[in-house]
């Protein structure tokens, strides 16, 4: 097994948020949200502290991280592109908006630029079927993305972080 | 608590409330066909995921099938198990799992063994209706368990036996969907994880998902080459249950048979590990002695409880998961690598052999004795003591495929001088042997009396936890014995926190000890063939001249001989070791 290699102060953040959950192994996905919030993504180091911490095997850590499509153990984009395959937004085109994101970024899903500003993924349905296509960038939202849209979204992180809110280019 | 009265295949039966219509079924007989599932009753083991569907039943009244494993029953229920609806059901699920299994029966290491393979019979499959993609994993082998991931069906019995029964926590199901696989963690080799080879996940798997290192093949090779001098070791425990892979009852002891079966296969000489079974207990008994007696005369930096160190699984066990701990258990190595120390020095001046021209072959009923025998530090100069272990099961297939009728054979002796052993070296064969075998000897060199009896009743037994007080003449030595490595844990928690009582603890792996390792023939989830086992292992003891280590007459020639005293210098560099922090 890989001896842990991370900075103290990482492993310090990992311990509080599973105090947080009272160390409990029933808490292991609040805790692997909780710490992926911080982290950005789960590598195998921090699973072993996390599984240190719950008093449970890291394989089992591991299977619940490989489970979950949320949970990623690559480290995300600064801009973490994710786009909606549910339902209502497939049937109105995602998969052509997923398509033409790996097209202009040169990534799969699951993969993240080289220049670590940009990673893609998908997700199942945010609830907000009615602006279907949906795709997030980080934390905020688009609605009824076509793939023409897709350059512009990009541009504007590369020139500068965003207006707040909601928006429907 | 309330009982409940059902019907199942229209007969009535009252079970308790909470029973499973699995169990209420099989308390009037009927069995109905699982995969998954798997219990070793009374022993505290039970895989029940309800994953595989193979158990369905019809409940009247219920619009869907039900598992059958992990249904409670009700009042009034009336169950049907064998309705064409369920029988269809249970071919459509078997041909599922068929449809994404390599079609290799004819060359598979578990042909004739296979779970799996049983049910497609059983069910009468012929054609395969569903064709789709297959999974493909590559194959992970390590020391002593490969790991052949396309033939696994997800029943999770493996992750049970490892995670709750074990507590080694290596296993776990990864992935999702028609991507998920039993693995370790981020898909590591089992040689790169805490695995402990205790072979548990071997002896429940289905299929040949998870199987032993076949080393056949090299034993055929050594035995046909004549340069070579040939020897053979058998533990304790493959005599109680080598019969069964052929056909025998369960607790058939086959010992003179398997003797005469190595002399046909071409074995040079055949041994007993049970000799080396003594020769471990005047080690490990005079180190007990040494510490009990330093003890008692108000040392309090000496180390107690001492831990037997037989078992390599144990050894490894404890060597990732209590490294600070590694001072504790005796220096002793097992009976095997002290056969194999014994044999390429001893024996083979004895007969001017050169170490590299002799070959040690080991039958164990063990996984982990093929990664014991591959360590470092049991090597000279990179020739290993041991050079091949296989086990009870590889024997009975190179018994089969010499053509040799097992039934018929006569009954043969060891031979000399590393083939007579006490009755005391046999019951190492299953748990609380090796302490009974210890106490013994100890009993007898510490208070110079004779024992009055020899059956230690007390530290007999099929719990995983047991402990027992016996009297050294006025001093009483608490005794603790575990098998199932979560057993293990616990004693090793309390002496973490100082709260150990024991003055001698006995660990073994395998639920049951050697009797129940993973080398030894398949169970089947049936904790009645351990019991058979354990009784056989216990009546080759009670039919021995010879039950004491200390007087065996060819263990006291060896030291006279060769070794001086127990713990010499010399016993100590070839029948002592060390442990390593692999935290």
């Amino acid at each position: 097994m890989p001896k842990i290699k991370l900075a103290e102060k990482t492993i310090e953040v990992i311990r509080e948020i599973c105090a947080k959950f009272n160390n409990e192994e029933g808490e292991l996905i609040n805790v692997l949200h909780g710490v992926q919030d911080q982290l950005g993504y789960l590598p195998a180091e921090v699973q072993e502290v996390i599984a240190n911490e719950l008093n449970m095997s890291v394989a089992k850590v591991y299977g619940v991280v490989t489970f979950y499509s949320f949970f990623s153990m690559i480290p995300q984009g600064e801009h973490p592109i994710s786009i909606c395959m549910g339902t209502a937004c497939y049937v109105r085109g995602s998969e052509q908006v997923l398509t033409e994101f790996k097209r202009q970024l040169k990534i799969e899903v699951g993969q993240t630029t080289a220049d670590g500003r940009f990673s893609i993924n998908c997700l199942r349905c945010v609830g907000a079927c009615g602006l279907a296509p949906v795709v997030l960038v980080g934390d905020r939202v688009y609605g009824r993305v076509s793939p023409q849209q897709v350059n512009k979204i990009i541009s504007e992180y590369q020139e500068g972080c965003p207006a707040e809110e909601t928006k429907t280019v | 608590m309330e009982m409940i009265k059902l019907t199942i295949d229209k007969k009535p039966v009252v079970v308790k409330e909470g029973t499973t219509i699995l169990k209420a079924a099989a308390s009037i007989g009927i069995d109905i066909p699982t995969l998954c599932y798997m219990k070793l009753e009374d022993m505290n083991i039970e895989n029940k995921p309800g994953g595989c569907r193979v158990c369905v039943v019809e409940v009247e009244g219920r619009r869907n099938l039900a598992p059958a494993c992990a249904t409670e029953v009700d009042e009034g229920m009336v169950v049907n198990t064998h309705s064409m609806r369920a029988v269809n059901a249970r071919r459509t699920v078997v041909e599922l799992i068929l449809s994404d299994h390599p079609a290799e029966c004819l060359t598979c290491a578990k042909s004739g063994k296979c779970d799996l393979q049983d049910m497609a019979q059983n069910l009468g499959i012929r054609e395969i209706h569903y064709t789709g993609e297959q999974s493909t994993y590559r194959e992970d082998t390590s020391p002593a368990i490969i790991r052949d991931i396309d033939k696994c069906i997800l029943c999770r019995r493996c992750e049970t036996m490892c995670n709750d029964t074990q507590t080694v926590g290596v296993l776990s199901t990864i992935n999702r969907g028609f991507d998920a696989v039993v693995s370790p963690a981020f898909e590591m080799n089992l040689d790169h994880s805490v695995c402990t080879y205790c072979g548990q996940c071997v002896a429940v798997c289905p299929t040949a998902a998870l199987t032993e290192v076949d080393q056949t093949g090299a034993v055929i090779r050594a035995l046909s080459d004549p340069t070579k001098k040939v020897i053979v070791q058998t533990a304790p425990a493959v005599r109680a249950a080598l019969g069964e892979e052929f056909g025998m009852e369960a607790g058939t002891l086959v010992t003179g048979k398997m003797v005469s079966a190595l002399k046909d296969l071409g074995f040079d000489y055949v041994f007993d590990t049970d000799f080396a079974a003594d020769l471990t207990i005047m080690e490990e008994g005079t180190e007990l002695l040494g510490r009990l007696n330093k003890y008692l005369d108000g040392d309090k930096n000496v180390k107690l409880p001492i831990l037997t160190s037989c078992c390599p699984a144990w050894v490894k066990f404890f060597e990732h998961q209590f490294p600070s701990m590694l001072d504790i258990p005796s220096t002793a190595r097992s009976p095997q690598q002290m056969f194999g120390a014994i044999a390429k020095t001893y024996f083979a001046d004895k007969m001017k052999v050169k170490r590299e021209d002799l070959v040690v072959v080991s039958i164990m009923p063990c996984v982990a004795k093929k990664y014991e025998s591959s360590r470092d530090e049991f090597k000279v100069n990179d020739n290993p003591d041991v050079d091949f272990a296989i086990t009870t099961r590889e024997l009975a297939s190179l018994i089969n495929l010499s053509n040799i009728d097992f039934n018929s054979l006569p009954n043969e002796d060891f031979d000399q001088p590393l083939g007579e052993s006490s009755g005391a070296g046999v019951i190492f064969g299953t748990t609380g042997g090796v302490i009974e075998a210890a106490v013994r000897t100890a009993y007898e060199l510490q208070t110079g009396k004779s024992l009055e009896r020899l059956d230690f009743e007390e530290l007999r037994g099929m719990e995983g936890l047991r402990k027992a007080t016996i009297d050294f003449d006025g001093i009483p030595i608490n005794i603790g014995i575990a098998h199932g490595l979560g057993n293990a844990r616990k004693l090793l928690e309390e002496i973490q926190a100082g709260k150990s009582e024991f003055h001698a603890i006995e660990i073994m792996s395998c639920p049951g000890g050697c009797i129940g390792g993973g080398g030894q023939p398949y169970h089947h989830g049936d904790a009645e063939v351990l019991k058979k086992r354990q009784k056989a292992i216990y009546l080759e003891d009670k039919n021995k001249v010879i039950r004491k280590s200390h007087e065996n007459p060819y263990i006291q020639k060896l030291y006279e001989e060769f070794l001086g005293e127990p713990m010499s210098d010399k016993a100590h560099h070839l029948l002592h070791t060390k442990y390593f922090d692999r935290s």
